[in-house]
């Protein structure tokens, strides 16, 4: 099993063994008087990917472009252990939520944008160490694709795949081929795992910028 | 390249201004804004330049999801999504109420009307106070629901009066409820439209289980249920091009546009006339 980033431990709260970050509490998850909180895997496909031992490069400390932010569950827990953190989110009813969590932490920035156009953002987002993609959009490589940009030559792309969202007919395992096939026209692919038992039809990708 | 920045010649003790570039600027590519920040002086080291980024983008998304959220379109989604809950709140609590009172009082009813019955009611007992307060709960919860469906009619006509006219307020904001606001609706082929509120079917329809679906929520429209089963798809296809268009309008230009009626009911009443041809047919 591949090691956590520095910021992240398996810790006993409430009883129960399992991922946590040090922070303020986002969503009323269960703390401890340390003030860590669980990380769920089931409620986060990045907490899902690193629960499974997926190797996802991070170490802790880096700078991280979140697209799919919704109302900052995961990028709560992101921005615990992560340097600046940009939370790109499109739907103006999660942005309510994720603003009370960027409220909490110094070096979240919550930005009301679609991550399919990268320009209405790149005057304001630096290049990263990082970027987590989990947009539930139709041609999710392609938003990969289009934010390949702010990704340093060594940074790594953590992106949750949503068959459901490409198509809701097809086998998963057909969609994911064809969107792995698609990203690999600007990424190396490093690993591939499907989320199960925590998400269902998901899959979680790594891959570096080639 | 500075020049794309947000904090361009931007004074720093601005934040308004400062807000509004981070929601309405753009750049062909990023580039490394806080080292840049601190070359030409925004600001005095890493950690300002990023105190300053937060309060910036924290003001610019506060405002951005007011003007978003606030739009009337998405106070009508709202509404009409309310409406629905009093609605069917007070039917499960109205059933739970006639079961109460019927073992309490001698008439026995059903619905919200027995619970308006009961609500006139002076209880004796402490038991009857209780059921009695509850057959309030559900008069009130219909009669909220009856106060949104009244906000619903009158605002309706104001946000897209095309589609109103059309489709009925409170079909036309069940519309937008179901599209996710004007913008949306405005955006979907009329294909999507008719098919509105019919997923479930719709996507039992994509797996191979079922025949397409001829229409969602526009069968409550007239021109549809008032047309015989045969024709109905036909019916519903029409209706949905019209009330795409009306959308359309009403998200781009914003004028009335009446002829969209008339020709609507010239449609309609074509489809409707093969009914009499059949008829004709039978009798010859």
């Amino acid at each position: 099993m591949s090691e956590l980033p520095v910021g992240v431990e398996r810790r006993d709260i409430g009883g129960e063994t399992g991922l946590a970050t040090q922070g303020p509490p986002a969503y009323g998850e269960p703390t401890d008087e340390e003030g860590w909180r669980r990380w769920n895997p089931r409620r986060s496909k990045l907490g899902a990917m690193l629960a499974s031992g997926m190797d996802t490069g991070l170490a802790g400390g880096e700078t991280v472009l979140y697209l799919g932010a919704a109302a900052g569950t995961t990028v709560s827990h992101v921005a615990d252990f992560s340097g600046p953190t940009y939370a790109v989110e499109f739907a103006p009813r999660p942005v309510r939520d994720l603003l009370d969590v960027a409220e909490e932490r110094d070096r979240l920035f919550p930005l009301l944008k679609d991550a399919r156009n990268p320009e209405t953002y790149a005057h304001v987002v630096e290049p990263v160490d990082a970027i987590v993609q989990d947009v539930a959009t139709r041609g999710q490589a392609e938003v990969a694709l289009a934010n390949r940009e702010f990704l340093r030559d060594d940074g790594r792309l953590l992106m949750a795949v949503k068959a459901r969202s490409e198509d809701v007919t097809a086998d998963p395992e057909a969609v994911f081929d064809d969107v792995v096939g698609t990203l690999s026209e600007g990424y190396e692919i490093l690993e591939r795992e499907r989320l199960e038992p925590y998400h269902t039809d998901h899959l979680g990708v790594v891959a570096r910028p080639r | 390249m500075t020049a794309d920045a947000w904090f361009a010649d931007l004074d720093p003790a601005d934040p308004e201004t400062a807000a509004n570039r981070i929601r309405e600027g753009s750049a062909d590519s990023p580039a490394d804004w806080s080292a840049l920040a601190v070359e030409t002086g925004f600001a005095t080291d890493e950690d300002d330049y990023y105190d300053r980024l937060r309060e910036a983008t924290l003001e610019g998304g506060q405002a951005a999801v007011e003007e978003r959220e606030g739009a009337v379109d998405q106070q009508l989604v709202h509404a009409v999504r309310a409406m629905d809950d009093c609605r069917r709140q007070a039917n499960e609590l109205a059933e739970r109420v006639a079961e109460w009172g019927g073992s309490r009082f001698e008439e026995a009813g059903t619905g919200v009307e027995y619970a308006r019955e009961l609500s006139e009611r002076n209880p004796e007992t402490l038991g009857d106070r209780r059921a009695v307060s509850l057959a309030r709960r559900v008069v009130a919860l219909d009669e909220e629901a009856d106060a949104l469906g009244e906000f619903i009619e009158a605002t309706t006509p104001e946000v897209a009066p095309n589609l109103a006219a059309l489709a009925g307020p409170v079909l036309a904001a069940r519309l937008l409820s179901l599209a996710g606001g004007l913008e949306s609706l405005a955006k979907k082929p009329s294909g999507t439209v008719q098919v509105l509120g019919a997923e479930d079917a719709l996507f039992a329809h994509l797996r191979g289980d079922a025949p397409s679906p001829k229409h969602g929520i526009i069968y409550t429209h007239d021109a549809v249920r008032g047309t015989r089963p045969e024709d109905r798809g036909s019916a519903a296809r029409a209706l949905a091009g019209k009330l795409a268009i009306a959308a359309r309008i009403d998200h781009y230009s914003g004028d009335r546009r009446p002829e969209l009626e008339a020709e609507l009911d010239d449609r309609i009443a074509t489809i409707q006339a093969r009914a009499d041809d059949a008829e004709a047919d039978d009798d010859e």
